[in-house]
């Protein structure tokens, strides 16, 4: 097979080899998991179990909210104690809304039914994945429901397992791969079965023989028609457009997805644990996780969804002048707001910082315009008019000159020789278009909902004027037909009596009137034009009360 | 010198049938202007600046009739924006319309609610529920944050929640220089 090269790329050191020596340790049970319901891209998981409940190892928690969501299992036996907002590991250091749970130590199974993949109908077996909580290992957590549906794109024709993991520190897959290879191609069967691809290839770096010896073994063993390509070690080559570039030689169009192309990528991480939920009804409730950095033993763990991450760091010997711990690795990864954050889908890495490890960056200098960045960057941008853009708060070129083809890598922020953290820009203007597309959203909703009313009130108004009318045009027709003879005696009268007071009104004139000096008369006169005036005012229809 | 003429006069008038059609066919309803001004306005319908909505508003800056700097809801940011568009100076808000607030929803303290439907009747959005005695609640997804039911409310049970930063609404902050504290 003919591996093609990605633009760009870094060699960081990689620090791999603290960890990877020893063996996954088994997952050990803390007193207290703490689960959030945001951990996968979409919508939050809706919980379904009430503070007391006692919950079995594997039951659901929470369930799907819509369709980009997954469900949350308990990770081990216990009661919950709580629900609501609690730190979680996030680079905004909010809180927000958790399950916890206190274990009982008896980690107790609920009861796990395997699926029959190959007899189940594949929008069934999508709804399964989704409710046993997969979510994309690789970091981005995306529901993998909804990768696994081919409908509504171009087909796909190859599925690449993602075993890149270029970033530095990290070994999480390297050990999978090692230990649990046959797991790994039993859910990429499983995935290959819904997608309908043809192709079916492995990519791993060739810094990890070990895992693509063991990956090999494993496809001989199930008889497995993989390729399992060693690719060059180079920063960023697992993420998604690179490892298709490298696998494929396909491109992925600007602001496109790899599907475009019809090449889905999934983590081994993601396919192991599709293979646990389908094959042995056991719903993500773990994962591997690398602890390394300033520890006395890096090393991986089984690591249960929720253990506090300063309990992990004490199981690998925590050490003294740790000043800090950093989720995932140190080109991707963030600082977690405390210590004592849940381990989330997402982690794939608690790196223990010190100051001989991470000293703190130099101070930030000017750009100097001297394009390193350019050819390093894996999307083809040009990082540094980017970065301009971003600092001016100038959105619109900035998505002119591609901001959203950028998959934040940190390519560009490692070679800078001014030290910028032009991430930091790129991550502050995507979020910040997003957030006005999102205020857009919601004036549009206010301008139609506004413009609604007014309609609707125009509308009630004509109603009720015809209402009014139709009313007026039945009494008028009802009048004549209830006139009688006595009443037209009775109103003739009336009519009478009225005529004869008029005319005595009219005979009868004010005394105090007469003889008086003209001054007093031209006053008079004026008063008696005002009260005419007055008079014929009041004789004016008066105006419909409007409400 | 006829023939001349006569393909001349041909050509005017087929050109002139053509420009006649293409003006009714592709003829615009309303200004423009108006659409373009409205789209950039935060359609809070508060009133602030005097106008009865929004695009009453946007109507007169189209007219030239009111100024660029009325809206508190749309802030400096929205000045900026109108102006570019309009191709004048940005100028400070005018504060005697208001003070650029935090967006809020209003929230309805539904113990004291007496149902008397009259904040209902002021909601430029629809987006408060309820019916006469009954009692009345926000649809808080559908409030622009106005405050046009806060004053009409006889019982004074109707108040303004600033919106909470959440991880859904949560933004990645400008980067700023730390500077380094000395002494």
């Amino acid at each position: 097979m003919e591996l093609q090269r990605f633009p760009g790329g870094v060699h960081p050191e990689e620090h791999k080899s603290q960890s990877a020596s020893r063996p996954i340790h088994a997952a050990f049970v803390p007193r207290k998991l703490v689960l959030p319901m945001r951990q996968h891209i979409g919508q939050p998981a809706k919980p379904v179990v009430k503070v007391g409940d006692h919950v079995l190892k594997g039951q659901t928690i929470a369930e799907a909210d819509g369709y980009v969501s997954v469900a949350l299992h308990a990770p081990s036996s216990g009661t919950v104690t709580e629900i609501g907002l609690a730190s979680v590991p996030h680079p905004s250091g909010l809180p927000d809304l958790c399950i916890t749970i206190e274990t009982d130590g008896r980690d107790e199974w609920a009861a796990r039914t395997p699926i029959d993949w190959r007899n189940t109908d594949p929008a069934a077996l999508r709804g399964h994945v989704r409710d046993l909580g997969i979510a994309g290992l690789g970091g981005a957590v995306f529901p993998s429901s909804i990768k696994l549906d081919p409908a509504g794109g171009p087909p796909i024709h190859t599925l690449i397992l993602n075993g890149g993991e270029c970033e530095p520190w990290i070994t999480c897959d390297d050990r999978l791969m090692r230990e649990r290879a046959e797991d790994i191609l039993e859910g990429a069967r499983i995935m290959q079965h819904l997608l309908g691809a043809e192709r079916l290839i492995a990519g791993i770096e060739d810094n990890k023989p070990e895992a693509i010896a063991a990956m090999q073994a494993a496809a001989q063993k199930l008889g497995l028609t993989i390729e399992i390509a060693a690719m060059p070690t180079i920063y960023p080559g697992g993420g998604g457009k690179q490892i298709t570039k490298t696998l494929t030689g396909l491109d992925t169009p600007s602001g496109g997805r790899t599907t475009d192309v019809g090449v889905q990528v999934f983590n081994v991480g993601t396919s192991y644990a599709l293979a646990r939920a389908i094959l042995h009804g056991e719903p993500l409730i773990s994962r591997i996780v690398t602890i390394t950095g300033h520890v006395l033993r890096p090393q991986n763990f089984e690591v249960l969804i929720g253990t506090p991450m300063s309990e992990l760091l004490l199981h690998a010997g925590e050490r003294d002048g740790t000043t800090g711990i950093i989720m995932g690795g140190p080109m991707m990864g963030f600082d977690v707001p405390d210590m004592d954050v849940p381990v989330v889908k997402a982690t794939n890495c608690v790196l223990a910082k010190s100051k001989e490890l991470f000293p703190p960056k130099p101070r930030e200098l000017p750009c100097i315009r001297c394009t390193q960045c350019v050819p390093v960057c894996p999307a083809k941008l040009q990082p540094q008019q980017l970065y301009w853009f971003a600092r001016a708060k100038d959105l619109g070129r900035a998505q002119e000159y591609h901001l959203f083809d950028c998959i934040e890598c940190g390519c560009c922020s490692y070679v800078c020789p001014s030290h910028i953290p032009l991430v930091d820009y790129y991550r502050y203007a995507k979020s910040e278009i997003w957030a006005r597309e999102k205020e857009k959203r919601l004036a549009d909703t206010a301008r139609d909902r506004h413009e609604f009313r007014l309609f609707r009130m125009e509308r009630e108004k004509k109603e009720k004027a015809e209402r009014l009318a139709a009313k007026a045009q039945s009494k008028k027709a009802e009048a004549p037909a209830l006139s009688t003879p006595e009443q037209d005696a009775k109103k003739k009268l009336i009519q009478e009596a009225l005529a004869r007071a008029q005319a005595k009104k009219a005979a009868v004139a004010p005394k105090n009137t007469d003889n008086l000096p003209p001054d007093k008369q031209a006053e008079i006169a004026e008063i008696e034009a005002r009260r005419a005036k007055i008079v014929e005012i009041a004789k004016q229809p008066v105006e419909p009360e409007q409400h | 010198m006829l023939t001349a003429i006569l393909v001349m006069a041909g050509i005017a008038i087929a050109l002139g049938a053509v420009l006649g059609f293409a003006a009714l066919r592709y003829k615009v309803e309303g200004d423009p202007m108006v659409e373009r001004i409205d789209a950039i306005l935060p359609q809070t319908q508060c009133g602030q600046c005097g106008y009865p909505g929004c695009r009453p508003y946007a109507t007169a800056i189209a007219k030239g009739e009111a100024d660029i700097n009325l809206c508190p809801p749309g802030g400096e940011d929205g000045v900026k924006k109108l102006a570019e568009l309009l191709g004048v100076e940005p100028k400070p808000l005018d504060e005697t319309h208001g003070v650029t607030k935090p967006k809020s929803v209003a929230y309805i303290q539904e113990d004291l609610c007496i149902g008397c439907t009259l904040c209902i009747q002021a909601c430029p959005v629809d987006a408060i529920l309820g019916a006469a005695k009954q009692m009345h609640t926000i649809i808080a997804s559908e409030c622009t944050g106005c405050e046009l039911c806060v004053a009409p409310c006889p019982v004074d049970c109707i108040s303004m929640v600033p919106l909470q930063e959440d991880l859904g609404s949560w933004k990645w902050k400008y980067p700023v220089f730390r500077l380094k504290q000395v002494g």
